[in-house]
């Protein structure tokens, strides 16, 4: 840190300072709460920048005061340039007031107070007057090009987007250098320049692409990057899959927020910079490592009853437990683990004048996990002795350490615990989570879900009813016509785009077209006994041999040859075409749908299989109640795959859940018609079988299998693909080990090709 | 007796190395008592020929192994009409030989096999025990020692690589798995001297792989690739390149699963 924002502890002054009535006179500015401020300000500057700076501040304030902007720039030009000056030193004050005299010649000038808000804080993130210089460079040109203008050349209105990078910046530069902060900036300039309202937007990163781009822009490690990586980690580490959910810290400077566990998933950062020599990612393993550690071993406490202090001190024994057990698991992870993990110096915090006790609770901490702690302190050797006695019987537990935390706190206790100012330095630890998961209040209300039922229906055509039974694995019984199905013919839409769509995976296609042409061996047929052929027939050969020798009549055909076959195998693609569906791709960055994502693959598939001839049909499925399942003809298997059911395809809409036993009763129907020595139902969804009808999660899950079951007794396989990465459980029970989960949806166009390949390969 | 032994060759000499994993030692005995045809069944590398292996040599049998492939044809299991000097000569396939003779015949990987190929088993495994040796024009009557077994992966997900029901109906099975932690750890130690402390480590980092399995990864680690890294460890490589070289590099090619296993050696071998 080149320097810091905070000013030392302004001094008590005299009342009035003669001196200080001349400078007043030099300003020579009538605003009221210039003058009102000034006496302080002005002993508060004479502070920091000493008296021989003192005249030109004057001066410059002077200026200001008579540009016509009113008494704001003024104002904060007064309180923060002593900050700024302290920071980038005097010479940064003739670079501001020359692109002061510069932005007045624009409509902009009214920026200024904003501009002089800023400037301390601005400063520091800059660090240098180069760096000032260059950023004052940077405003001069979006306040150039995104003034709305005639002809190019006269801007005739302010810019929107100046005062947006200007209120801005300091955040903003927290994250990215200032090159990376231009790079942005100058994307916003470029892409709306005939759009000033959502130009303004941009600067103010309220548009999605505007926030993607300065993500780009952050240096560190990407948790969408190693998303994938890092839930594989949590799989193979700990079998534990959970959801993994980023936050953002670039838009929040106020509250950063820890690292925390819910219901929902594992909520990290979106970015982490290196640190401490230690990775992003390996930041990102040791957070996943600790949460997941706290989900094996760690128990929730009843809150209520429990202090402040008590909780804390709880925490910190718990927190040093489950990262005992981490380390005694995986001892490879020690490096890192005390890398991150702050090492207060043991004199640092005084206790006669503020609060020590993060400070003491974090060297407790440190003295568990690090042998070579060297702290001094009797009782924090003590504890830490007491807590690896208690860890050397086993892994122990949430409520013993709560029970040494309390001892701990009570032998500890300073008087200065409680008071306000609290020793902070070297206290947080960085891959940790905030806990909350370890306490549960007995008094509060269980949320209770609504069930939230989406998208219209989409317009049902003509259509046949069929009727099917469905398993109740209670009574271990089918219900008789439990379900009504309705078939339709899906409406169509434009078979172009589906056409474009392969396009757009050009390369994808190529990579197929070669495996599609090496895909022989199975479908290969020897044919025996030739006139001609490839190689010699050894066993006719012989035969002949034999007959010559004996002179008798030798066959000549004794050569052999290789001949295609067509693979004698039909297919029936099954499309999940629940709401859920419509959902944007989670992590992805364009707000394309999981549908269409689907769309693709299909189309790829699709086109795959043509190639290799198999007869194929494809149809959707969703419903909503068991009086309503719906069945989506896509493709039929003696339609050619042109434009007919390309257009179906390319018009699929998402809506409604996801019965799914009744789908496969009916697509298993048309597929048993199918003369062929294999029959393979593909099956592609992204969650379990549910519909809003029925709340035992457990009821269609059982009837799918049955399903699945009945269709294997016919012989047809099913294999499931999956979309939900924490399918394994449900997906498993459903289709034994048929199935197929893709984690990264975004890959689906190669993933679901890929997996019918080797499914038939 | 005198006669002299035709499958000498194929006997085996020395006790192989195999650590029970349950009570299949007893079970494969009862079976052979029987002469019924067997199946073992299991992911790659678990230990299923090392199995039949220790049961020939326990039975003091001779043990005829085929590989085998889509290339192969029915006249490389029965036997075939060679050429030579004289005229013609008749060479019996490993099938028949074992028939004849009185071996184990064990077909290895029997889905990798044409369909046409592995249905001249049939007639072996029912109560004729006869193989009819089309070209030759003679019926093999199987030697009473002769038995035979294949083994099968069920792990392949293709449904075209599945045995016929016809074929499947007609062998009692055996059903194997990875052994368990501490049998594998001990499997580790005895057939590689590796660190007996490091051994458990290897094994974690096996767990963690199988894991991944139908995540990426469409096989775990095997028993065997770990035996591979032990015997690597235990003449002193890294264990960090030990295991990249025998349980990484062979298994996978997707970046973010050799990143993660990367990083599982890491946590597990400081
Ligand atoms: N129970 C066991 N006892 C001794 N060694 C074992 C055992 N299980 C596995 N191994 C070891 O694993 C190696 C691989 O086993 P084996 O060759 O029998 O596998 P496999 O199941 O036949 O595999 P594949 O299906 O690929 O042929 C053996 O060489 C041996 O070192
Ligand atoms: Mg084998």
């Amino acid at each position: 840190m080149p320097c810091s924002p905070d000013s030392p502890v302004a001094q008590e002054t005299p009342d009035s300072d003669p001196r200080t009535e001349d400078w007043r006179r030099r300003l020579d500015c009538a605003f009221e709460p210039v003058q009102s401020m000034f006496a302080d300000g002005l002993t508060a500057a004479r502070e920091q920048l000493g008296e021989a700076a003192l005249a030109a501040y004057i001066d410059a304030a002077r200026l200001l005061c008579k540009l016509g902007r009113g008494a704001e720039p003024v104002l904060a030009f007064l309180e923060g340039w002593p900050t700024v000056c302290q920071c980038l030193g005097h010479g940064s004050l003739d670079l501001v007031l020359t692109w002061v005299r510069n932005i007045q010649r624009t409509p902009n000038g009214d920026v200024l107070g904003a501009f002089f808000q800023a400037l301390p804080a601005t400063a520091v993130a800059l660090g240098s007057p180069e760096l000032l210089a260059a950023y004052l460079d940077l405003l001069m040109e979006v306040a150039q090009q995104s003034s709305p203008s005639i002809h190019r050349r006269h801007a005739i209105l302010p810019s929107r987007a100046l005062p947006e990078l200007i209120r801005r910046a300091p955040p903003l530069l927290a994250q990215v250098n200032l090159h990376g902060l231009r790079e942005w900036a100058r994307h916003g300039l470029r892409h709306y320049a005939k759009n000033p309202e959502r130009q303004a937007d941009y600067f103010a990163l309220q548009s999605a692409d505007s926030r993607a781009l300065f993500q780009s822009q952050r240096q560190g490690t990407l948790l969408r990057a190693h998303e994938r990586q890092l839930d594989c980690s949590l799989r193979a580490l700990w079998g534990d899959p959970v959801a993994l959910i980023s936050y953002s810290e670039a838009f929040d400077q106020l509250r950063r927020p820890q690292p925390y566990a819910d219901a929902n998933g594992f909520h990290l950062p979106d970015l982490r910079v290196d640190r401490n020599g230690v990775s992003g990612l390996d930041q990102y393993r040791l957070t996943l490592a600790h949460l997941a550690a706290h989900r094996r071993y760690t128990r929730a406490l009843a809150a209520d009853n429990v202090s402040p202090f008590q909780r804390m001190s709880i925490e910190c024994l718990e927190d040093a437990r489950v990262d005992t057990l981490v380390l005694k698991r995986f001892p490879g992870l020690r490096k890192p683990l005390l890398a991150l993990h702050p090492r207060p110096e043991e004199e640092a915090c005084d206790p006669t004048r503020e609060s020590c006790i993060r400070h003491r609770m974090t060297m407790l901490s440190r003295a568990i996990l690090d042998a070579d702690h060297g702290y001094r302190n009797p009782v924090t050797r003590q504890f830490a002795e007491l807590f690896h006695a208690q860890l050397r019987q086993g892994p122990s537990d949430t409520a013993s350490m709560a029970a040494l935390a309390k001892e701990y706190l009570i032998a500890s206790r300073q008087p200065s615990d409680a008071f306000a100012q609290v020793y902070f330095t070297d206290t947080e630890v960085p891959y940790r989570d905030d806990n909350r998961l370890l306490w549960y209040f007995t008094d509060l209300d269980d949320e209770s879900e609504d069930h939230t039922t989406a998208a219209p229906p989409p317009t049902a055509p003509a259509s046949l009813v069929h009727h099917y039974p469905e398993w109740d694995y209670v009574t271990h019984s089918y219900l008789a016509d439990w379900v009504s199905l309705y078939e339709h013919l899906h409406s169509r839409g434009r078979a172009e785009d589906i056409e474009q769509l392969l396009h757009r995976h050009t390369g994808l296609v190529k990579r197929l077209e070669r495996i599609l042409a090496q895909l022989t061996p199975q479908d290969r047929e020897r044919l025996r006994h030739q006139e001609d052929g490839s190689e010699l027939d050894l066993d006719w050969a012989v035969r002949s041999w034999i007959d010559h020798r004996c002179r008798r009549n030798a066959d000549t055909r004794i050569n052999q040859s290789v001949r295609q076959v067509r693979r004698d195998l039909a297919v029936s693609l099954l499309l999940d075409l629940s709401a859920s569906l419509g959902d944007p791709v989670q992590g992805g960055s364009s707000a394309q749908s999981v549908l269409s994502l689907a769309q693709e693959a299909v189309a790829v598939l699709a086109w795959a299989i043509d190639r290799l001839g198999d007869p194929f049909a494809i149809a959707g499925f969703h419903s909503n109640t068991r009086h309503e399942a719906r069945y989506w003809h896509i493709k039929g298997f003696s339609e050619a795959w042109r434009d007919e059911p390309r257009a179906r395809l390319a018009a699929l809409e998402a809506g409604y859940s996801t019965r799914m036993g009744v789908a496969l009763r009916h697509a298993g129907h048309y597929l048993s018609g199918q003369k062929k020595d294999k029959r393979l139902l593909l099956i592609l969804t992204d969650g379990q079988p549910a519909d809003i009808d029925v709340s035992d999660p457990d009821f269609l899950i059982a009837d799918t299998r049955q399903a699945v079951l009945e269709l294997e007794r016919d012989g047809i396989l099913c294999h499931c693909i999956s979309l939900d990465p924490h399918a394994d459980d449900y997906v498993r029970k459903i289709f034994g080990k048929r199935f197929s989960i893709i984690d990264r949806v975004e890959r689906l166009p190669e993933k679901l090709p890929e997996i019918f390949l080797t499914l038939t390969a | 007796m005198v006669q002299s032994d035709v499958l000498y060759d194929y006997r085996v000499h020395r006790e192989p190395y195999y650590r029970p994993q349950g009570d299949e030692i007893a079970l494969f005995l009862a079976a052979y008592k029987r002469r019924l045809p067997v199946m073992v069944k299991g992911p790659t590398g678990c230990g299923k020929s090392r199995f039949v292996e220790y049961m020939a040599w326990k039975l003091g049998k001779p043990l005829l192994t085929v590989a085998c492939n889509e290339d192969m044809t029915a006249a490389d299991l029965v036997g075939r009409w060679l050429l030579d000097a004289d005229g013609t000569r008749w060479q019996d396939g490993m099938l028949t030989l074992a028939a004849r003779h009185g071996g184990i015949c064990y077909l290895d990987e029997i889905v990798e096999a044409r369909q046409d190929s592995a249905v001249v088993i049939h007639p072996l495994t029912d109560h004729r025990r006869q193989l009819p040796l089309d070209k030759k024009g003679e019926l093999v009557q199987a030697h009473p020692d002769f038995q035979l077994v294949i083994s099968y992966n069920p792990g392949y997900q293709s449904v075209m690589k599945d045995l016929k029901q016809s074929t499947k109906q007609r062998f009692t099975a055996f059903r194997f798995d990875y052994p368990s932690a501490e049998v594998e750890s001990e499997i580790l130690v005895r057939e590689t001297s590796i660190d007996p402390e490091l051994a458990p480590r290897l094994i974690d980092l096996a767990t963690s792989a199988r894991r991944l399995k139908g995540h990426g990864l469409d096989e775990g680690i095997s028993t065997r690739l770990l035996v591979y890294a032990a015997s690597l460890m235990a003449d002193g490589v890294g264990a960090r390149q030990a295991c990249r070289m025998a349980l990484i590099d062979p298994l996978t090619d997707d970046d973010d699963i050799r990143a993660t296993l990367e990083h599982a050696i890491d946590a597990l071998f400081p």
